[in-house]
């Protein structure tokens, strides 16, 4: 077994504003080993990106993690004060967002904000950090780095600015790389170039990546883990093969059915998910897709599903996979709750 | 396919411009080329999707064809009749014939307007119910109708856009735009701005409506497998230019058009064991700008097919006369300095050739001179497929 670089025990992560308590993140647990890419997968409002931002201690008020361990190389990251998180911020756990124009300063050049970060984390001198900045630049792929380092970020297209990007988060070779939506933004064929160049740079560093997305063929594409999200809890987690080929989740399975596949020749009828997302102002009681599933019982009304186990690898948290559900058929019941 | 089947809608070289132009007296002459001459036509009753990324110009297509946009050139010819010559009054029933969807369901509905205004407002602009004996009564049945016929319930009548959510906006997008009996139906990104969940209900929404209404929808859109799906004949754009057009099973199986293989197989496929996972063409470098574009075709700066190496022993006089005035397809380095000799798709110059030449270069890959300096025209090269390109034949040996 390979090395747990990270472990997210429970964690509870809430927004206190006027209107109430938004339960964004409602208990989520989940381990990232050595060298895995771990795709979190969830609509708007499921909590994945406050997930992420949980783990690099993010959370802003009146955002607070509420509940939960967050363990990473031994230390519970949750406990650490800003300064201290911010040793491991960028030199152990980097991060690149959705939009690469908003985490870039406009005012100045690519070169400055390199030399910045890549300073901040060693002890190189101004020249070092610029040569390491050029390779870094050189290593995703900007064509001609020797002029265009010296360029503001405006003077990128979006493409570039995320490559710019990707290497200052490379920049001191961190364990663990979290990318929130870091194609989302792009068009699909630059969208295809900064996939292709995730995944060469993951081969390269054996670094692990959490790649956070709502689109399940990029998921397919680089993850070797999965993570499915709904209203702030795990609904289903296992190797890619299990999510894609084996989903024992309603909600998993219904995401796989509304959409269309281009590899297939006859046009049947996408099936939707009925309904809407919940509200995590008040968050059902049981489980928060019972609303809008079409096998919800009366215990998913009353009570979440605990994750069953289905293999070494693979568990879901519905109640179809308890010993004393139904037959249904399609999904499998555990030997064993957890 | 009919061979009778008329185009409800037929554009015609249609071209739209935007002065960009700066200084004084905007003698920096800056034309925007969005839309640069396309040709296509809609049957009726069928869906056309219109593809392409970013800045390709396919939202100002739609826009223009409704005449949001003045078209700069080009004849939009809907019914026979020509929209973009037409006199305003006279267009205001075309206006009722052609509705619009558009991307974002927050910004497209009036946020003081209760949904009932929203819909109603078409109604009355068109005058729909002038012989009815109970203008208002029949109105108000028509909004309940159409409220229950998209998925949403009479109460909702009297409520404000901000209590819906983005699904639901969307369905009183739609339900607007069906409230004047449309024939075409121009959706602008319609799923985009939506939740994967909603997206599907959405789509199958469009086509239930399709089928009850007989409508002809015009399908813009940057989601390709979503497209694919609900189209039947598509367009793929590229910096204002029209590259192929084809039925869509035919566009995904055999795409003939270099653009349209690089776009199709950047697709993220949802099957982690994809067997064409590995086989992907990756484009080089970002879209060029629309402002300004040389003649040649417009994707030629990215075509893996619009090179040709050079070689020094193939030039046996002088293999820096030879390259003058050719264009470099790869930045060439000075190998020694790290200098720059010439960067990509720049037209090589008598001093820049003689340097090449001295510093040893064995070949250089150039440009192919048609690819850089005609436009290739869109030409039918199988039944109902349209492709522009110069080498679609040389590329496609095995099919054409």
């Amino acid at each position: 077994m390979k090395k747990k670089i990270l472990e997210v025990n429970n964690v509870k992560t809430s927004f206190f504003t006027h209107l109430g308590e938004v339960q964004a993140v409602r208990g989520v647990s989940f381990d990232v080993r050595e060298g895995d890419v771990l795709g979190i997968v969830g609509e708007s409002g499921s909590g994945k990106s406050v997930t992420s931002l949980s783990i690099m201690n993010l959370i802003e008020e009146p955002g607070k993690i509420k509940e939960g361990s967050i363990i990473f190389d031994g230390v519970d990251l949750t406990k650490l004060s800003n300064k201290e998180m911010s040793e491991y911020r960028g030199n152990e756990i980097a991060m690149i967002f959705q939009d690469p124009m908003t985490s870039l300063n406009p005012v100045y050049t690519i070169k400055n904000q390199m030399i910045e970060v890549i300073r901040r984390h060693t002890d190189l001198s101004k020249e070092e950090a610029l040569v390491r900045a050029k390779e870094l630049l050189t290593m995703v792929g900007i064509p001609d780095p020797e002029h265009q380092i010296h360029d503001y970020p405006h003077q990128f297209s979006g493409g570039m600015r995320q490559r710019a990007l990707i290497a200052t988060a490379i920049s001191c070779s961190p364990t663990l790389l979290i990318a929130d939506e870091p194609t989302t933004a792009l068009d699909v064929t630059i969208q295809a170039q900064i996939l292709e160049l995730l995944k060469s740079i993951q081969k390269q560093t054996k670094m692990s990546i959490i790649l956070i997305t709502h689109d399940l063929g990029v998921i397919a594409e680089v993850s070797t883990h999965v993570v499915v999200m709904y209203g702030g809890l795990i609904m289903e987690k296992g190797t890619v093969e299990d999510i894609f080929y084996r989903h024992q989740h309603p909600y998993t399975q219904g995401l796989y059915k509304s959409i269309p596949k281009t590899t297939k020749k006859d046009k049947e009828r996408l099936i939707p998910i009925e309904g809407s997302p919940p509200d995590l102002l008040k968050p059902p009681k049981g489980c928060p897709f019972s609303p809008r599933c079409p096998y919800a019982m009366k215990i998913c009304l009353e009570k979440q599903a605990p994750l069953h186990v289905i293999s070494d690898t693979h568990s879901s948290a519905c109640w179809l996979q308890s010993p004393e559900a139904p037959d249904v058929e399609g999904f499998t019941k555990t030997k064993e709750a957890k | 396919m009919d061979e009778l089947r008329k185009p409800l809608l037929e554009v015609r070289n249609l071209k739209k411009y935007f002065d960009k132009s700066r200084g004084f007296f905007k003698k920096d002459k800056r034309i925007l080329t969005a839309v640069d001459g396309i040709n296509l036509h809609i049957y009726r009753g069928e869906t056309f999707g219109l593809v392409g990324e970013s800045g390709c110009g396919k939202s100002t297509t739609g826009r223009t064809i409704v005449k949001l946009y003045e078209p700069t050139d080009g004849e939009i010819l809907f019914e026979g009749v020509d929209l973009a010559t037409i006199r305003e009054k006279d267009m205001l029933p075309y206006r009722r014939k052609i509705q619009m969807i558009f991307q974002d369901p927050y910004a497209s509905l009036n946020s003081r307007m209760t949904v009932t205004d929203i819909i109603a407002e078409g109604i009355v602009t068109h005058n729909i119910f002038k012989d009815h004996e109970d203008p208002a009564a029949a109105t108000q049945e028509k909004i309940f109708e159409l409220l229950e016929s998209v998925g949403l319930k009479r109460e909702h009548a009297n409520r404000y856009p901000h209590e819906f959510s983005g699904g639901q906006r969307q369905r009183i997008g739609i339900a607007r735009a069906l409230a004047v009996d449309p024939e075409l139906i121009i959706c602008d990104e319609p799923i985009s701005a939506l939740d994967v969940s909603i997206q599907a209900q959405v789509v199958n929404m469009l086509q239930d409506f399709q089928k009850k209404f007989n409508l002809t929808y015009l399908f813009i859109a940057h989601d390709l497998s979503m497209v694919k799906y609900i189209s039947d004949r598509i367009g793929v754009m590229y910096i204002g230019k029209m590259m192929e057009i084809a039925t869509s099973d035919e566009l995904y199986d055999k795409p003939l058009h270099p653009y349209t293989k690089a776009l199709l197989s950047s697709i993220p496929v949802p099957d982690p064991n994809n067997p064409n996972k590995g086989s992907r063409i990756v484009l080089e470098g970002d879209v060029p700008s629309p402002i300004n574009p040389k003649e040649g075709c417009r994707f030629a700066s990215r075509c893996r097919y619009a090179g040709l190496t050079m070689a020094k022993k193939d030039f046996p006089g002088s293999f820096s006369d030879a390259l003058i005035g050719k264009i470099s397809i790869k930045t060439i380095f000075n190998p020694e300095t790290k200098e720059i000799v010439i960067s990509e798709n720049k037209v090589i110059t008598d001093l820049t050739a003689k340097l090449i030449d001295e510093l040893g270069f064995k070949e250089v890959i150039v440009g192919k001179e048609d690819c850089f300096t005609k436009t290739p025209e869109l030409v039918e090269v199988r039944k109902e497929h349209f492709v522009a390109c110069h080498y679609v034949k040389e590329i496609n040996a095995d099919i054409l």
